[in-house]
């Protein structure tokens, strides 16, 4: 009798735990079905691709390359509306620079993609970057701090009371997405938004996807700015009948040094 | 034991003297660069860590060299060390206070230091270098204090320091390791994400530090009447000798891994350090002049401590040559492997980096107060020195 019920304490002990863990399997299959795998083409860093939690937002930019090739005029008008809304200070000292999300050449933004023969409209336009809002991003796993930070939607913020200002943040993300404060920027700020903190000297920002506004329901300044274009769509990648799964799903998507395993949120229809 | 540091000859305070006056200078930049910002610093947003870091980095190797006095005292029972291990912890102190300096130096916002404190992160890398630091510091300081005043005492040291004597050599390791990883780990940064890092940190360190503990033990000759003896000497400078080859061996790795491979992104950094980088026409090269003067320095050096003559019969030579060894692993390490990283950025452009006069002036100051605590607590240890002599 003794050896029954023992073996069937191990029965039952066996499959509970199977049970438990099964079910977690299957809970992790059944939402990782409707999530966006922002996997990289390579593959690498596809294990990296965990999403936050079920249910959780995901937020995510897709820029269309050839309608900023067509008109020059949308990175401006993107930029300004940025850094009007963070209070982004304008420096002439290039050494002072602070830029939030700025227009560079295809082969600044994607180092990784030479080609000795482009087309002309690759060699000579202009593309926007910004934060790249990294699913496993090495900015927060650098940061001594946790000042930057990954919210629960995917957007990567910042805690520019908590920042130190050590830069570990800066040497660790490999867009060049971030900026610091080497003096007192409020002077060179034009026009003050006072629904955005300004920032005092010797802390590092960037951009913050415009969480403030993403967060009341609202689109991305830079989004709004364009809008009319539609060469910024920003939605929920984990939705998948979000406006920006439509376009990923029709368009082919690159993004920035997928390789090293980031998994970047911004996509670029080339 | 501290009014040992109290009573000296002229040289003694014309020297600290000397050094006061650049930590003073040092001061004020530092009060001008903590009321501006660090855009008094010729950083940018591109090269985001300039000298401080570099000099950081560096210093973190001198402090780790001091094992080697350590190791070969306490684990081979090589008594011939045990007049200078001191010197070799004494040192480690003052480099780890330098560390410090430069961090603080270093930092945007210094008054929020303590953030690393209030919320620790441990999948930051410069979170563990700043605990390792810290307790290397500590270990240290109670070592070289306990031992050194039960020598005073003319006693046995207690046997409990033994388990923190002990405790300080993987610590020494970690240290260098620790600040190996935060330049190794970065994803994006070609030039420091090599596996070879730690280690040739840990090969400089072993050369450079010992080196300059040989220097210091030559000088103390002189000016102190300190002797650490022939057998000592001679024995450092054949750590130093492999060191400091497996130092170069492991920078000929890096090159071979670059330019064998031909990727261009592993090549980069080394050609713009070595070579100058041409980009759209223009060639950067303002850190080539350091890099080959950290070649030539090795060469001479490793002459000089290598030659039986010039290693065993003329003490200037040799303290020549290991001062040579020490400057071209500075060029190295406290230059080159930094500022290098930082070219070109990740968008593939190329911003040199030129430190400013306010930033050489606080760079120099901590050196200073560097060797300020180092004179003092030298001072300290050969006054016990003689006293047991006497």
């Amino acid at each position: 009798m003794d050896t029954n019920r023992r073996n069937f304490l191990k029965v039952a002990g066996l499959s509970t735990l199977a049970g438990l863990g099964g079910t977690a399997v299957v809970d992790r299959l059944v939402t990782g079905a409707g999530m966006a795998q922002a996997s990289t083409e390579a593959g690498h860093g596809a294990e990296h691709a965990a999403p936050a939690k079920a249910g959780a937002n995901r937020y995510g930019m897709v820029i269309d390359i050839k309608k900023f090739y067509q008109d020059p005029s949308l990175g401006e008008k993107a930029i300004h509306a940025c850094h009007q809304v963070h209070n982004v200070p304008n420096f002439q000292d290039k050494r002072d620079e602070i830029k939030w999300i700025w227009m560079t050449k295809f082969e600044n933004a994607f180092p990784e993609k030479p080609n000795l023969y482009r087309d002309e409209a690759t060699a000579t336009n202009t593309l926007p970057i910004l934060c790249n809002h990294c699913d496993n991003p090495p900015c927060v796993r650098a940061c001594p701090t946790k000042a930057t930070f990954r919210y629960e939607d995917g957007i990567i913020g910042m805690d520019y009371h908590r920042c130190i200002g050590c830069r570990f943040c800066m040497a660790a993300c490999p867009y060049g997405s971030r900026s610091f404060n080497w003096r007192d920027p409020r002077p060179f700020i034009a026009h003050v938004n006072q629904d955005y903190p300004s920032r005092t000297r010797g802390v590092v920002e960037k951009c913050n996807f415009c969480v403030e506004l993403v967060q009341a329901g609202k689109l991305p300044a830079c989004v709004e700015a364009v809008s009319d274009s539609k060469a910024l769509v920003f939605g929920n990648l984990n939705d998948p009948n979000s406006e920006i799964r439509k376009i990923l799903k029709e368009a082919h998507t690159i993004q920035r040094n997928p390789s090293l395993g980031t998994l970047p949120s911004v996509f670029y229809i080339v | 034991m501290f009014e040992k540091a109290l009573k000296g000859n002229n040289y003694y305070w014309m020297w600290l003297a000397f050094l006061g006056f650049f930590i003073a200078v040092a001061a004020v930049c530092y009060l001008r660069q903590y009321f501006y910002g660090l855009g008094l610093t010729g950083m940018t947003r591109d090269v985001s860590w300039g000298i401080y870091i570099s000099q950081f980095t560096f210093l973190v190797g001198v402090a780790a060299g001091g094992v080697m006095l350590v190791l070969p005292y306490y684990i081979h029972n090589f008594k011939a060390f045990g007049k200078i291990t001191i010197l070799g912890e004494f040192l480690a102190i003052a480099s780890l206070l330098m560390c410090m300096m430069f961090i603080m130096a270093d930092l945007g916002q210094p008054l929020r230091g303590l953030n690393v404190l209030f919320y620790p992160t441990p999948h930051s890398m410069l979170f563990w270098d700043m605990c390792v630091l810290w307790g290397y510091l500590l270990l240290n300081a109670l070592c070289g204090w306990v031992i050194l005043t039960a020598e005073r005492k003319q006693v046995h040291p207690p046997k409990w320091i033994y388990f923190f004597v002990y405790l300080s050599i993987p610590f020494a390791f970690s240290i260098h390791t620790v600040t190996a990883m935060l330049y190794c780990g970065l994803p994006g940064r070609h030039f420091w994400l090599s596996a070879i890092v730690a280690p040739r940190f840990l090969a400089s360190a072993f050369a450079a530090g010992p080196a300059l503990i040989v220097v210091m033990a030559l000088i103390l000759k002189r000016v102190a009447n300190f002797d650490a003896g022939k057998q000592a000497i001679d024995k450092m400078v054949t750590i130093i000798t492999y060191a400091a080859i497996a130092n170069m061996f492991f920078v000929g790795l890096e090159f071979f891994v670059g330019f064998y491979s031909d990727i261009p992104g592993h090549k980069h950094t080394l050609q713009y350090l070595f070579f100058g980088l041409e980009h759209h026409g223009h060639v950067y090269n303002n850190l080539v002049p350091f890099m080959w003067g950290f070649v030539v320095l090795f060469l001479v050096g490793i002459a000089l401590i290598t030659h039986p003559r010039t290693r065993r019969e003329n003490d200037l030579w040799l303290g020549l040559g290991c001062a040579s060894i020490f400057l071209a692993f500075w060029l190295d390490k406290g230059i080159g492997f930094v500022l290098g990283g930082f070219v070109p950025t990740p968008t593939e452009e190329i911003v040199e980096y030129y430190p400013t006069f306010n930033e050489i002036f606080i760079t120099i100051g901590v050196w200073a107060a560097g060797f300020f605590i180092l004179t003092i607590l030298y001072k300290i240890a050969i006054g016990v020195e003689h006293e047991i002599e006497a």
